[in-house]
């Protein structure tokens, strides 16, 4: 594999973590708990969308084989989407859906922090405007996983109960393969070493104010989303979220 | 067309030359940002330059949020602008980098935000407003500093929802980024 595809794979990497989060995000859409969280949670959505666009178009002019950012987004099949395992999942109750956000968001800062260092100029300069917005994602999410493990009865009993659903896709967020680990050394990728070593400062910092354990690291997870091997939630919401493209192909805006 | 124009103008009909840059400025002073229409695409910052490339004027400018719903519309009014105005088929270029930052929004616009009833972000942007720190906001409406913020996110992803404590009440704040 030459750098060329290798970057096209983690391009889609970010691109689509932006994207599927973001439509899990939209699902929230009139059913939010609160009407302020209602507001965050669509603004979030809206700024992970933005992001995916800016990365799929720039994996979209690296493919160069006719496509654009909206037929990487809404015309490829389930293997061929390289997002993390973590944001497929479903958004359950809240207490899974803002642990989900807040495990992304600290693993979402560190690397868009990493990039915007990037040596390629594209790379950081999209960085460096996202690493502003997510700051302020993780902000947000960090407060809401302590106000609810450090809440109620009710709250700290759901914060616990989502853990186990979320915490084996973690996994993805501490390690790096090998393609990732040659765009490391060319110095487009930061050290994944680095990023796993803030995730988990990041994750114990907040689980303790929020008086939840923290889990024993996850090891080896039989999926793979690197290569395409996703949970059965990725194609059930491709379905939805590709639905009116496939019914329409030849639609404009 | 306003109320009164002639149905037959010339505008438009004299090609702009090089050194109509300055009427160019003045133009795009005139582009009202769709969400918030007293503030012009030039008080916000979001054109960042003007110069003549191959005959054509050349317009950069800049997104302000990776996911502003806007971006298309203003671009599109800018062009719109600039072509009534003489300028035609006017090149515009999308700049990432520098990253767009309220720091380049102008006094003027400051103040015409506080006048609409948004509160606009506050000084520059140091860290503290991104590290967790919510800045003390003044109410736009009634001037009082014993304000609190209800939710980092407003009506839109640029600003944050404040109340105010005194009158009672809510204002958007443009959030420091």
């Amino acid at each position: 594999m030459n750098n060329k595809t290798d970057l096209i794979e983690y391009l889609l990497r970010l691109g689509d973590s932006a994207l599927i989060q973001g439509q899990r995000l939209c699902q929230w859409c009139g059913k939010a708990p609160a009407l302020e969280e209602e507001l965050a949670l669509m603004n979030v959505g809206l700024d992970l969308v933005g992001q995916a666009r800016n990365w799929l178009e720039y994996a979209a002019e690296l493919l160069d084989d006719g496509r654009d950012a909206d037929d990487l987004a809404f015309r490829r099949d389930e293997r061929a989407y390289r997002n993390l395992l973590l944001v497929e999942q479903p958004n359950g109750d809240y207490a899974v859906t803002i642990l989900k956000q807040f495990l992304y968001d600290a693993w979402h800062l560190q690397v868009l922090s990493g990039l915007s260092q990037s040596s390629d100029e594209r790379i950081a300069g999209i960085a460096a405007k996202a690493v502003k917005e997510v700051t302020y994602h993780l902000r947000r999410s960090g407060e809401w996983v302590e106000r609810l493990g450090d809440g109620t009865d009710e709250s700290h009993q759901r914060m616990l109960a989502a853990i186990p659903e979320v915490w084996r896709f973690t996994v993805e967020l501490t390690s790096a393969d090998d393609s990732e680990q040659r765009l490391c050394n060319a110095g487009i990728t930061p050290d994944v070493a680095h990023v796993a070593t803030a995730w988990q400062a990041k994750v114990s910092e907040i689980f303790a104010s929020a008086s939840l354990p923290v889990p024993p690291a996850p090891s080896y997870f039989y999926l793979n989303a690197r290569r395409g091997l996703h949970s059965e939630h990725l194609g059930i919401l491709l379905a939805e979220m590709q639905a009116l493209t496939r019914a329409y192909p030849d639609a404009t805006w | 067309m306003q109320p009164g124009e002639l149905i037959a103008s010339d505008q438009g009909a004299r090609p702009a030359q090089p050194t109509d840059l300055a009427a160019a400025w003045a133009t795009l002073a005139q582009v009202m940002d769709p969400e918030v229409p007293v503030v012009s695409v030039v008080d916000l910052g979001i054109v960042r330059d003007l110069d003549w490339q191959a005959g054509h004027l050349h317009v950069v400018v800049t997104p302000t949020y990776s996911g502003c719903p806007a971006t298309e519309v203003i671009e599109s009014d800018i062009r719109d602008a600039l072509e009534l105005a003489g300028f035609k088929a006017p090149q515009l270029e999308r700049k990432l980098t520098p990253a767009w930052t309220t720091d380049w929004i102008t006094d003027s616009g400051r103040e015409r935000l506080r006048a609409y009833g948004i509160a606009p972000p506050d000084g520059s942007t140091s860290k503290r407003s991104l590290l967790g720190e919510s800045p003390v906001i003044a109410c736009p409406q009634c001037g009082s500093a014993h304000t609190e913020v209800l939710s980092e996110f407003g009506s839109t992803a640029c600003k944050a929802l404040y109340r105010c404590c005194d009158c009672r009440e809510p204002f958007d704040y443009f959030k420091c980024i």
